[in-house]
């Protein structure tokens, strides 16, 4: 009689791939939008057309712009004028430290968020300077020089202080670009910066009081609280969470999320960073689950010698 | 009183007291098992080994697993996951098997069914094995509340919402179910206890009774030939094992279930390490928030046919619908009027009843998932209405069968 099992294979798997492909991939791309990554790109922003002085720059920087009103250089020796709950109370939000911005964001962004934050932003639905709603950053109007050549200077000079691209480790792509608005509290992150280990319970509560001063400013800016993003590489994916800081009004429409401007690289630093607080254990994964297919192979083959040793007599 | 005789042995001394050469002959030597079956048969095998796989991996989850709503998520996600070694893969492999263990379930039905293993004695396997799906589904149900992510907490509010919808407006049995108004901790902690106590228990007595119900029917086999068990068994002992068309439970057809087992393993560690989306759902890495809908919910993919088939309706028409596909299944045995247990292919009517109706539940799986908008609600409605109209014809299809 002529063996059946072959037929029968092909027929089990060919429907088990059919209702797989029907109830993931295709149901998944019917429910969820599609946004193409445009590789952070930013092609709506004007490309900078002039050759930035460093120099000139931190003139800018220190002075006329008054960036470090609102903002820390650290490493230009410039702390920030207040704690980070202040600032929150005065702008909705703490104001980046601008130490590493050079190296993080990108340099047509930086520049147009100099002279127009919530056009670089995409917040000017929410951000109407004609509707008397100013946008907490103030737009710089030049210091009486060409303005191009003044944005170019400050640009260069942001890259001159910060480290070199390929320095940018993941926590640094994080914290500067995300950690003002996003805890992650599997990193014990919060938006005020990391949680120590405290000695007694009352400086514990105390840093927790102030975490929840700055979430009470932060919402009333945003209208609600950012999520927590310790398992969002989980629940979202690399590629959502990709494109969507890429443009956050590529997914939802309206939302108060600014597009935060990053390079491709901190993109992708930033995604590692979400990888070591919600999938830590993933090389492991890999690694081992290498070893326990090799050995499940293994077992397989033996299963079969032994069926055919056993069945030897019974044909 | 017995005699009992000073033992030759540990197996002597275990023989007269447990008659374990008997219990070893009845179970596994002389459980005499048809030549002509293939690697279907299999699947009950594999399904014993999935649920053991089930059972040790809950049993560790088990040991850091936090049932309150409060800690449940961070447990999960953060202890297990993260801080406990090789928590993540306790955690991906129940969840896998979870998931796997009802597409191998409907393997195995599909292959009864086909096959005509339910009727001519084998009715109490059919319905035995039908329990274990209830309770298998019970079971994937209540494990799936425990993470208390986003879908854990709308799953369980829209299913437990069901008693309440339409004619049978039985809010206080949805509220005695869940403990509560909405789905909280008394909710979680008794969804709790059904998943790691009452169900395992019952699933494992339902495991001993359709173990119990093959053993005097023996199983079908592949040509739906009616084997003379004891004849075919005297030929074997007396050593003519290539003639005989019965083989031993333990070995010959053991080797062969555990080949099979071999090959299901390698598929099974392939998706608990590179392809696991499928069975943990990404919206359930969000942890549990009443105030805020996820935009899509949608019941885990083996329970989509019979969510499909309560959807596309009216509120009580659906309820009436999804009423009946939830027992129907058992009834098979009776509604098959043919006394034909011999393979579909063989059973004119019965064998295109047979394919319609497995495309027919798949095509619901996927309606179940999409979104009920336009062109899909208009499928599901037919694929649904289908559904019915296949189980009514049954008896008149099969009652004029001729003789195979
Ligand atoms: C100025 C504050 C702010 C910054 C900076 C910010 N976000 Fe957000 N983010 C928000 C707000 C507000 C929401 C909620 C949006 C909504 O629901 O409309 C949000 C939502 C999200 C979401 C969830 C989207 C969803 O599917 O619901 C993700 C993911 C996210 N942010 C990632 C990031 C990442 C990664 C960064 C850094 C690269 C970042 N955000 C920087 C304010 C911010
Ligand atoms: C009036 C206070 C103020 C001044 C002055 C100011 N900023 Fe800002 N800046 C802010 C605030 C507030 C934010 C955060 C806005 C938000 O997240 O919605 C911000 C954000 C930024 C960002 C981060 C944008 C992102 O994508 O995350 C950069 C870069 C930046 N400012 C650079 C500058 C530079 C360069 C100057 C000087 C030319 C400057 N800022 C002057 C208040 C200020
Ligand atoms: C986890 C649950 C289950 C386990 C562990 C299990 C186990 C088994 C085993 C070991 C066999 C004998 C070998 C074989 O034919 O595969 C068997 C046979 C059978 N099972 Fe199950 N089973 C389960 C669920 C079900 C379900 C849900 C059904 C469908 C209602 C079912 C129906 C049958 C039938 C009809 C047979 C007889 C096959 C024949 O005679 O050819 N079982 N089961």
């Amino acid at each position: 009689m002529k063996n059946k099992e072959p037929l029968i294979l092909v027929v089990v798997v060919a429907f088990t791939l059919l209702t797989y492909w029907l109830v993931e991939p295709y149901a998944h791309s019917v429910m969820h939008k599609h946004v193409e990554s445009q590789n952070f790109a930013y092609a709506d922003l004007k490309p900078l057309t002039k050759t930035g002085n460093a120099a000139a720059g931190k003139d800018l920087v220190m002075g006329a712009a008054a960036c470090t009103g609102c903002h820390s250089i650290e490493k230009a020796g410039m702390p920030s004028a207040m704690d980070a709950v202040s600032a929150a109370a005065s702008y909705g939000v703490n104001p980046p430290d601008l130490s590493n911005a050079g190296a993080i964001y990108d340099a047509k962004f930086l520049a147009d968020v100099i002279v127009n934050p919530a056009h670089a932003l995409k917040v000017e639905h929410k951000f109407d300077a004609s509707k008397g709603k100013m946008h907490p950053m103030a737009p710089f109007a030049g210091a009486g020089g060409e303005l191009e050549q003044e944005v170019a200077d400050m640009v260069a000079y942001l890259q001159s202080i910060a480290v070199k691209p390929d320095q940018v480790t993941p926590k640094m792509a994080y914290e500067n670009a995300c950690g003002r608005c996003h805890s992650v509290s599997y990193e014990k992150w919060t938006q005020i910066g990391e949680k120590p280990a405290f000695k007694f319970e009352k400086d514990s509560l105390a840093f927790d009081i102030k975490v929840l001063e700055y979430q009470e400013s932060l919402t009333k800016y945003m209208g609600k609280l950012p999520p927590d993003l310790s398992m969002y590489i989980r629940s979202r994916g690399e590629h959502f969470i990709s494109t969507f800081i890429e443009n956050p009004q590529a997914h939802l429409e309206g939302t108060a999320m600014p597009r935060v401007g990053v390079t491709a690289d901190a993109a992708h630093k930033v995604i590692e960073y979400l990888e070591d607080a919600g999938d830590t254990k993933r090389h492991e994964r890999a690694s081992v689950g290498k070893m326990v297919l090799i050995f499940s192979v293994v077992f397989a083959i033996f299963a079969l010698l032994w069926k055919k040793q056993v069945w030897k007599n019974l044909h | 009183m017995a005699h009992f005789t000073k033992a030759t042995s540990v197996k002597d001394w275990l023989n007269q007291r447990l008659a374990i050469e008997t219990v070893e002959k009845v179970m596994a030597s002389e459980y005499w098992i048809p030549k002509n079956i293939n690697f279907l048969w299999a699947m009950g095998m594999v399904l014993a080994i999935t649920f053991s796989l089930l059972l040790v991996s809950g049993i560790f989850l088990l040991m850091y697993y936090q049932p309150d709503v409060k800690d449940a998520f961070y447990s999960v996600n953060y202890t297990i996951m993260r801080d406990v070694d090789y928590g993540w893969l306790w955690r991906h492999i129940h969840g896998v098997a979870a998931s796997v263990v009802f597409l191998i379930i409907y393997i195995h039905m599909f292959t009864g069914i086909y096959y005509g293993s339910y009727k001519k004695g084998r009715e109490m396997i059919w319905v035995s094995g039908m329990l274990l799906f209830v309770t298998f589904s019970a079971e994937a149900f209540s494990g799936y509340m425990l993470p208390w992510g986003q879908m854990s907490y709308w799953a369980g509010m829209v299913i437990t919402n069901i008693f309440s919808l339409g004619g049978l407006h039985l809010d206080g049995l949805v509220e005695w179910i869940r403990g509560d108004y909405v789905p909280a901790q008394a909710f979680l902690t008794r969804f709790f206890m059904l998943h790691v106590l009452l169900l395992p228990l019952a699933i494992m007595g339902l495991i001993g009774l359709h173990f119990a119900a093959l053993r005097i029917p023996h199983v079908n086999n592949q040509d739906g030939e009616e084997i003379d068990f004891e004849a075919e068994s005297k030929k074997y002992l007396a050593g003519d094992t290539a003639g005989s068309k019965v083989i031993r439970f333990a070995n010959d057809f053991m080797s062969k279930d555990l080949m099979v087992v071999g090959f299901f393993l390698i598929f099974f560690f392939y998706l608990v390490f590179f392809q696991y989306g499928f069975a943990l759902d990404p919206v359930n890495f969000d942890p549990a928030d009443g105030l805020k809908t996820p935009a899509h919910i949608y019941p885990e993919w083996y329970f989509l046919w019979s969510y499909e088939i309560l959807r596309p309706f009216s509120v009580n028409i659906g309820l009436v619908a999804f009423g009946f596909a939830q027992v129907i299944f058992v009834l098979l045995p009776w509604l098959d009027r043919s006394p034909n247990a011999v393979p579909a292919s063989r059973r004119g009517m019965f064998k295109v009843w047979f394919w319609v109706l497995l495309v027919d539940m798949i095509v619901l799986t996927a309606m179940g998932k999409l979104p009920p908008e336009g062109i899909f609600s208009t499928i599901g409605l037919v694929a649904a209405l289908l559904f019915i109209v296949l189980w009514i014809a049954l008896p008149f299809i099969t009652k004029n069968e001729k003789k195979a």
